[in-house]
C-alpha cells in the first residue's frame, strides 16, 4: 500500500512533455486519476497514448514536468513502484517459445512470489482468464484473444494496485474484447486503478474517466457523458436519397466544421455560434435541389473526439478519423 | 537469488527449445575439433614430396623408398636440380623436398654431416613437425653397409616459416577458440533478442534488477561452455592422443573463469547494440583479434609491445596460457595466478559496465 496520500489520485500529472529530438510526442498534459476506476487514454496512432503510459511507469524519462504514481514520483521512485503496479504492452510481450503455465510461473518468480502464494494465485487466474485447459500450450501458438488473457493473467498475478494497459485489445475480436472489459470491472470491483489506451471509440466510452490525447497535447477530459454533454459544436443529421449531392451542399461552408458519411446519411458537426444550424442547412440543401431530412441529434463519443481534435479543416482527413 | 535463478532456468528452458541452437552448443566444438584435428592429421599422411638426388646410388634410391613406405611422403616429383625443388615447393606443387647432394656416399662414411637436406615449407606450420620425425629417422638397413658413424640423415631447412610449433600445442588453446565464438554470440544476443521480440519491455517494468538480469543470462551458459570443455577434451583425447598432464578441477576452474569472463563480453556487447545483426557484428570483431592475438596461432612474444598490451585486455590471451600450462606442462591452478586474477578482473569490470550501461527503460 501506498504511504503517502492513500485516498489521493492514483496518478497525477502536471505539465508532463517528451520530446523525441524536434517531435514533441507528449506536450504538457496535466491530469488527475482516481483510484479504482478505469481510465482511458483516447487518440488516434502518434497522439501519444504509448509514451504516456511509458512515462508514467518509470521507462522513459519526461522532458518536462512531473509526476505521481500511487504516491511515488517517476522516474525517480519507479523501481519501488515495481511491485504495485502491472504493465501490458502494446506488443504481447510474454515468451512465446515458453507454454501459458511456465511464462506465468516465470513471472511470479520474478515478482517474488514464493511456492504456494504462487501456485495458487497462478491456478485463480488461469480459471478467471479461462486458460485452464491450455496450461502446457506455448503462447505462441495462442490466438489473440488467448495471449491477451494470458498477458492480463501475468500483469495482475501479483495483484497490483495500478493496471497500465496499452491498446490491450488492438489484436481482438469484438467477442475477447467484450470479455477483456469485463474482467477490467472486476478488477476495478477489487479496487484496482486501471489506465487504458485505446483507438476505439465503443472502448472509450465503457471508461470512468477518459482524456482525448491529440499530436500530444491533452485535446479533452472528463467522463464520456461530460464529454458528450459539453461538445462545442452542433451535430446535424441530413438523411437523403442524393447523399453525395447532400454532401456537395454543405462543401465550402465554414460553419460546417466536419462531415461524415454514415450509409444513406450524413453526419455533421456545426458551429455552436451558428444561430438555427438546422434552417441553414436547409436552405444549402435546397440551393443544391437535394430532397433531404434534417435533424439535430445528441453527439456521440466519436462527435466529441472529432471535435476535440481540432475538425482536421482537411475533410479527407476528418472523415477519416470519423471512420475510425 | 531466486529471480537469478527463475532468470537462468527460462533461458535453459528456451535453450532446449530452440533446436537449431542446441544443437549447435554440441555441433560447434565437434566440427571445429575435426577439422582443426583433421589439418594437424593430414600432414603425417601422403605429404607431397620433390625428391632431387644428386648422387643415384642405390643407397640413396633406398632411402627414399623407405621415406615412402613410412606412408607419410608421397613423391610426386623428381626434380634435376636443387633450384628446380625450390621452385616446386614455393608453388606449392610439394610441401617437402628431400635433397640427397652428390656426395652423399662421402658424407655416409665419414659421418661428421647429415647426409641430406630436407626442404620445408614453413607457412604450412605442422610440416615443420613431420621434418623432425625425420630427422629422427634411422638410416635405411641394407645389407648391413652403414656402420653406426652416421649420426643424422637428414639436416632440416624450414624455408619460409623458422618457428617451431607441436601440433598438441593447438588442441588445449582450441578450447579458448571455440569458446570464444560460442560464448561471445550466446550473450551478445541475449538482451537484444529480448528487445528485438520486445519482451526486454515488460522484463524492465518487473522487480528484477540489472545485477539479476545480467547473472540470470550469464549463469546458464557457463554450464554449456563447461559441457563444450568436456566435449573438446575428450574429442581431443580420442582423435589426437592430447593428453591432460594437469589436474581436472584445475582445468576446469580455469575454463569456468574464462568462460564468465568471455560471457560478460558478450553481454557487454549486447548492452551497447540494439538489434541482434548488429550484436552478431561487433561480437565478431572481437572474435578475430581475440583469436589472432591470444597465441594460439602466432607465438605472443613475437608482437609489437602495444599489441602485447592489447591482447592483455583479451580474456582468452590469459586462458591461452592457463591452459597450456595445466594440460600440457601439468601446472597446478595456483602456479596460474596471475593470469586467473587478471581474467577475474576482467569479469568484474566488464560486468560492472554491462550492468551500469544496462538501464531499465527504453530511453
Amino acid at each position: 500500500m501506498s504511504t503517502h496520500a492513500p485516498n489521493g489520485p492514483a496518478i497525477s500529472a502536471r505539465n508532463l512533455t517528451r520530446r523525441f529530438g524536434k517531435l514533441v510526442a507528449v506536450d504538457h498534459v496535466s491530469l488527475d486519476i482516481p483510484r479504482a476506476s478505469i481510465y482511458g487514454f483516447l487518440g488516434p496512432n502518434g497522439s501519444g497514448k504509448s509514451t504516456m503510459i511509458r512515462m508514467l511507469c518509470g521507462l522513459l524519462r519526461p522532458s518536462e514536468g512531473e509526476c505521481t504514481v500511487l504516491g511515488h514520483p517517476v522516474p525517480r521512485d519507479a523501481e519501488a513502484l515495481r511491485t504495485k503496479i502491472g504493465y501490458m504492452t502494446q506488443r504481447f510481450s510474454l515468451w512465446e517459445d515458453l507454454t501459458v503455465l511456465e511464462n506465468l510461473d516465470f513471472m511470479g518468480r520474478i515478482f517474488g512470489l514464493d511456492g504456494k502464494l504462487r501456485a495458487a494465485r497462478i491456478d485463480e487466474r488461469l480459471h478467471q482468464y479461462n486458460l485452464d485447459d491450455r496450461r502446457g500450450q506455448r503462447a505462441g501458438t495462442m490466438s489473440g484473444g488467448q495471449k491477451q488473457r494470458l498477458a492480463l493473467a501475468a500483469a495482475t498475478l501479483h495483484e497490483p494496485e495500478l493496471l497500465l494497459l496499452d491498446e490491450p485489445t488492438s489484436a481482438v475480436d469484438p467477442q475477447s474484447r467484450r470479455d477483456f472489459w469485463e474482467s477490467l470491472f472486476e478488477l476495478v470491483d477489487r479496487g484496482t486503478t486501471i489506465l487504458v489506451s485505446t483507438h476505439y471509440m465503443d472502448e472509450a466510452e465503457r471508461c470512468h474517466g477518459l482524456a482525448i490525447l491529440d499530436r500530444g497535447r491533452l485535446a479533452a477530459e472528463g467522463s464520456p457523458r461530460q464529454l458528450m454533454d459539453s461538445i462545442d459544436a452542433v451535430v446535424i443529421e441530413i438523411e437523403a436519397d442524393d447523399v453525395r449531392g447532400a454532401r456537395r451542399a454543405l462543401d465550402g461552408q465554414e460553419y460546417v466544421k466536419s462531415v461524415a458519411q454514415l450509409g444513406n446519411r450524413l453526419h455533421a458537426l456545426l458551429d455552436p455560434q451558428r444561430s438555427d444550424p438546422e434552417a441553414s442547412i436547409r436552405t444549402l440543401l435546397e440551393k443544391q435541389g437535394v430532397a433531404g431530412k434534417v435533424e439535430r441529434v445528441r453527439a456521440s463519443l466519436e462527435d466529441v473526439f472529432v471535435a476535440a481534435t481540432g475538425f482536421n479543416a482537411d475533410e479527407e482527413s476528418s472523415s477519416k478519423q470519423a471512420v475510425a | 537469488m531466486s529471480r537469478i535463478f527463475a532468470i537462468a532456468s527460462k533461458e535453459i528452458r528456451q535453450l532446449r527449445r530452440d533446436r537449431l541452437t542446441f544443437g549447435m552448443i554440441v555441433g560447434i566444438p565437434v566440427m571445429q575439433m575435426l577439422l582443426f584435428g583433421y589439418a594437424i592429421n593430414f600432414d603425417v599422411r601422403g605429404l607431397s614430396a620433390g625428391v632431387v638426388d644428386e648422387a643415384r646410388t642405390s643407397m640413396s634410391r633406398a632411402l627414399v623408398a623407405d621415406m615412402q613406405a613410412s606412408g607419410v611422403v608421397k613423391v610426386t616429383e623428381y626434380a634435376p636440380s636443387i633450384g628446380d625443388l625450390r621452385r616446386s615447393l614455393r608453388s606449392g606443387d610439394v610441401s617437402i623436398g628431400v635433397y640427397i647432394p652428390a656426395d652423399f656416399e662421402r658424407r655416409r662414411l665419414i659421418g661428421d654431416r647429415p647426409l641430406a637436406q630436407l626442404l620445408v615449407d614453413g607457412s604450412e606450420p605442422t610440416i615443420e613437425n613431420i621434418a623432425r620425425a625425420f630427422v629422427a629417422m634411422p638410416l635405411p638397413k641394407r645389407d648391413g653397409v652403414y656402420g653406426a658413424s652416421a649420426r643424422q640423415v637428414f639436416e632440416v631447412r624450414t624455408e619460409y616459416n623458422p618457428e617451431k610449433r607441436t601440433a598438441v600445442q593447438v588442441v588445449p588453446a582450441l578450447i579458448g577458440v571455440i569458446l570464444t565464438m560460442t560464448m561471445t554470440m550466446f550473450t551478445a544476443v541475449a538482451i537484444v533478442r529480448e528487445r528485438e521480440r520486445g519482451n526486454l519491455e515488460l522484463l524492465i517494468t518487473t522487480p528484477a534488477s540489472s545485477l539479476e538480469l545480467m547473472l540470470g543470462k550469464l549463469i546458464p551458459y557457463v554450464f554449456i561452455g563447461l559441457l563444450q570443455t568436456t566435449i573438446v577434451l575428450v574429442a581431443g583425447s580420442l582423435l589426437f592422443d592430447v593428453p591432460v598432464n594437469g589436474r581436472l578441477p584445475d582445468l576446469y576452474m580455469a575454463a569456468a573463469l574464462f568462460i564468465a569472463a568471455t560471457l560478460t563480453l558478450g553481454l557487454l556487447i549486447s548492452t551497447v547494440t540494439r538489434t541482434q545483426f548488429q550484436a552478431f557484428q561487433l561480437a565478431f570483431m572481437t572474435m578475430l583479434p581475440s583469436i589472432l592475438l591470444s597465441g594460439f596461432m602466432f607465438p605472443f612474444d613475437g608482437m609489437p609491445k602495444a599489441i602485447q598490451w592489447f591482447a592483455q585486455v583479451l580474456p582468452l590471451t590469459h586462458f591461452v596460457e592457463m591452459i597450456r600450462g595445466v594440460v600440457l606442462r601439468g601446472a597446478p591452478i595456483t602456479d596460474l595466478g596471475v593470469q586467473a586474477a587478471k581474467l577475474g578482473v576482467f569479469l568484474v569490470v566488464a560486468l560492472a559496465i554491462a550492468t551500469l550501461r544496462f538501464r531499465k527503460r527504453l530511453d
